[in-house]
């Protein structure tokens, strides 16, 4: 290890730097040790460094032939990997360990102006923009008022364009489900009776709305048989162990898709909410903060279920507008 | 040739004149100052592998029956997103590995981003004068997450689907206009064929033309400011210490590009990400299990399902449950960041320019404030795992469900005081975070041992070196001194001990 001569305050505490003025004036020797390059050992670098830059040209001559070849993607992405990786690496260690390190400064000044520059600034633009303004007093006021009519007009059909109000007439307080619908499958074919063994589960329609976010019904035969009464005021909605929910989740609209039939429970996907069917839907667990809507049932006579009418609040996730837990609109 | 093309090109733009003092600008060496390095990298590949992937992609919900080379799907309906997405992943020759590139370097892209933030917090680098520059990184992390999220949702599977099914249950919570919102973006009811289409062009175009322009903003603040740097070689509020941007800066950051893009390209290649062929397309009535979105939504996903199942009800109105999780958190958090420069000066009282870097631990509040809030929010994405957790660990949701409502609130509480205490240990304890001088024990000639301190920095002979100014010196002259082999042999230099 070659000898260093001691400089200045380098015994000092590291990072106490403040106040200490490198060199005052004096120049630097070109052979200071700021100058060398980091490697110990610089031939060696170099042919690391080379070889990497050998390894890259490889790796990309690699990359063009798969590409060329139309090899799987795999094998595009590894030699493209290996190609930039070794170029990046070789010119990392070049500037690194071959190129001066010093440490070099440069002077930073502060961001903070004086007060005689800002007083210089807004005097003047304070100034010309008082002459040019007071002048024209009623251009101004001109100006403004087009400025305020041009911004109204132009934001609102742009805005108001985009969308249609999210009104009665929308899925946000009604579905598509009548009086009378039929219970249909996503293929079409509507739910007899007979249909769904015990413990079963599909998910239904009403008929002119196969697949619809909003529409989406969960059917489940569940153990009992008979009149199913969930809640006080349900006493028909549950006819020969058929029960109807909306799929769409209160919390935040994801289809509750899983049931379990020893408990007979749904549990929703997304964030776990747990419903309890023979309660209603309630929901027992997770952060869903009402049940599922109950889709009132009936069978008529060819052995068809339909509906005896629609939700009878609407189903989903709350909204502002939707009013509390139990909305009475539909009545 | 080249010499007078440059000459025609300067003598119109005198960039010899305005430019030259750029080859000398200095930039201070510290590994954590490459973290936005990467986070900058990574967008470029994201804009490379994009304009790719929009060649192939069609922004559309017109269903069209799947005849393409992926036998599974095969005359199944899917719509045109779904159907080109599947197209270009196995039809196109480097499609998949674009796409992958393309959705690994936005994981990349939006974590080097929180965690450069990371950096600037607990060193203190958005003090002023950097407080602006502090906000519009946060704008552009905000921009980052929302532009991540509309990426992923435009394949229409049935995962990303069912993502674009709670956001707009998210917007419709929001009092007084979240349901116009709602309508107004989706043109209609959930799911309409409009959302597509325009998740496509604020993808493409509008939110990567704001990231450019601020990025070029919060680029061009650091140049103006000249980066923050540690104390230590000679460093002090009103210099800047490290290399030369040309070339050894340049050499360095250049090779790091590419060290980036070549890490992206390797993931790319060899870490499946988002099989939406595995998935399927996405149908409002469909599922599926383990629904989790990409990683910097987890701590929403999870504040949704740690949320109590409360809802406010006013008369004729409601304050739905999502408001508060996915509205009101996020809106708390990110005005919280934006306004934390100002509350720490309010409360310190400094409002000095500040271009030297605190350690953290020097600052004990700071750090423990911050390391409690950053729990609490860790904590919140490990919950968005709640149901693979309990499959995994073979224990009920409820444990677990019930396990991350109280650890939400127990772990910040337990950290800050933890965190605190380390900072003030570690801060008063002489010589701590220094190397430790090794001790060299030494036999004497009567057989007796003791023991010497060896060198402070093993293997190094000598302190840290003075820095130079560039403007007192004759580069050119020094570089071109063959200074390899010197006639003092070759120094290493004492490097990142401040």
């Amino acid at each position: 290890m070659p000898e260093v001569p001691e400089t200045p305050g380098a015994d000092g505490p590291a990072g106490n730097g403040v106040g200490r003025h490198p060199h005052p004036g004096a120049p630097i020797p070109i052979d200071s040790p700021q100058f060398q390059v980091a490697a110990k050992n610089p031939r060696r670098v170099e042919g690391v460094v080379a070889a990497a830059f050998v390894a890259s040209f490889f790796a990309i001559a690699a990359f063009g032939a798969a590409y060329w070849q139309a090899a799987s993607s795999w094998v595009l992405g590894v030699t493209l990997g290996i190609a930039l990786g070794t170029f990046g690496f070789a010119l990392v260690a070049w500037g690194k360990y071959l190129m001066p390190q010093g440490p070099f400064e440069e002077p930073r000044p502060q961001m903070a102006t004086t007060k005689e520059e800002k007083d210089e600034f807004v005097a003047d633009f304070a100034t010309r923009g008082k002459i040019a303004v007071e002048r024209r007093g009623f251009l101004v006021k001109l100006m403004g008022a087009a400025g305020a009519v041009l911004g109204v007009v132009v934001a609102f059909p742009l805005i108001r364009s985009l969308g249609p109000r999210p009104n009665q007439e929308q899925s946000l307080y009604h579905t598509k489900w009548r009086k009378g619908a039929k219970l249909t499958s996503i293929e079409g074919r509507a739910v007899k009776v007979d249909d769904i063994e015990v413990g079963g589960i599909i998910t239904v329609f009403p008929p002119d709305d196969l697949g619809g976010a909003f529409s989406q019904t969960v059917l489940i035969r569940v153990q009992q048989s008979g009149n199913i009464v969930t809640q006080p005021g349900r006493e028909t909605w549950g006819p020969d162990g058929y029960l109807a929910f909306s799929k769409v989740c209160t919390h935040a609209g994801c289809p509750v898709g899983l049931y379990e039939e020893l408990t007979e429970q749904l549990l929703c996907p997304c964030h776990q909410s747990l419903f309890q069917l023979s309660d209603g839907a309630m929901p027992v667990f997770g952060p869903a903060p009402r049940p599922l809507p109950q889709l009132p049932l009936y069978v008529d006579s060819k052995g068809y279920l339909r509906a005896q009418a629609d939700y009878d609040e609407p189903i989903g996730p709350g909204f502002w507008y939707r009013g509390g837990a139990n909305n009475e609109y539909a009545q | 040739m080249i010499d007078s093309l440059f000459s025609w090109i300067d003598d119109r733009v005198a960039l010899s004149r305005s430019g030259r003092h750029l080859l000398d600008k200095i930039f201070p060496d510290h590994w954590s100052f490459m973290i936005g390095e990467i986070a900058l990298y990574s967008f470029i590949v994201l804009l490379l592998t994009g304009v790719f992937l929009t060649l192939y992609f069609v922004p559309s919900s017109t269903p069209v029956v799947y005849h393409g080379i992926y036998a599974p799907l095969r005359g199944q309906t899917v719509s045109e997103a779904y159907d080109s997405t599947i197209n270009l992943s196995f039809a196109v020759r480097g499609g998949l590995l674009m796409r992958q590139m393309h959705h690994w370097a936005a994981n990349i892209f939006v974590g080097a981003i929180v965690v450069h933030m990371l950096r600037v917090f607990f060193t203190g680098g958005f003090r002023r004068p950097r407080e602006a520059n502090w906000m519009l990184g946060t704008t552009l992390l905000i921009l980052a997450i929302f532009n991540g999220f509309l990426g992923y949702s435009l394949p229409d599977d049935l995962i990303s689907g069912t993502g674009i099914r709670i956001a707009f249950s998210i917007m419709e919570s929001i009092p007084f206009v979240g349901t116009y919102l709602a309508y107004f973006l989706f043109g209609g009811s959930f799911p309409g064929t409009a959302i597509i289409p325009r998740f496509f062009i604020l993808h493409v175009l509008v939110l990567p033309l704001l990231i450019i322009g601020l990025l070029a903003g919060h680029l061009g603040m650091l140049v103006k400011h000249k980066h923050a740097q540690f104390p230590g070689k000679g460093a002090r509020d009103d210099n800047v210490v490290g290399s030369p941007l040309w070339p050894t800066y340049a050499a360095k950051a250049g090779g790091f590009f590419f060290l980036t893009t070549g890490v992206t390209a390797l993931l790319g290649a060899i870490v499946q990400i988002n099989p939406i062929w595995q998935y399927g397309q996405y149908y409002a009535y469909k599922v599926s299990y383990a629904v989790q979105p990409d990683w910097y939504m987890g701590w929403l996903d999870g504040a949704l399902r740690v949320m109590p199942a409360w809802e406010i009800n006013l008369p004729g109105h409601m304050i739905p449950n999502v408001f508060f999780p996915a509205v009101l958190l996020p809106g708390l958090t990110f005005n919280l960041i934006y306004a934390w420069p100002f509350i720490e000066a309010k409360l310190s009282g400094d409002t000095a320019e500040h271009h030297l870097l605190d350690r953290p631990r020097d600052k004990p509040l700071r750090t423990a404030l911050g390391a409690a809030v950053f729990a609490f929010y860790f904590v919140l994405f490990g919950a968005s795992a709640t149901d693979v957790l309990a499959n995994y660990l073979s224990i009920t949701l409820n444990v677990v469900l019930w396990s991350f409502r109280i650890l939400c609130i127990v772990v910040p509480i337990v950290v800050f005081p933890v965190a605190y205490k380390i900072c003030v240990e570690l801060r008063d304890t002489p010589g701590a975070g220094q190397r430790k001088r090794h001790n060299i024990i030494v036999r004497s000639a009567d057989g007796g041992y003791s023991t010497i301190a060896a060198d402070e920095y093993p293997g190094y002979v000598r302190p840290e070196l003075e820095p130079v100014a560039l403007d007192e010196v004759d580069l050119v002259a020094a570089m071109s001194a063959d200074a390899d082999q010197g006639p003092e042999g070759v120094y290493r230099i004492p490097r990142d001990y401040s």
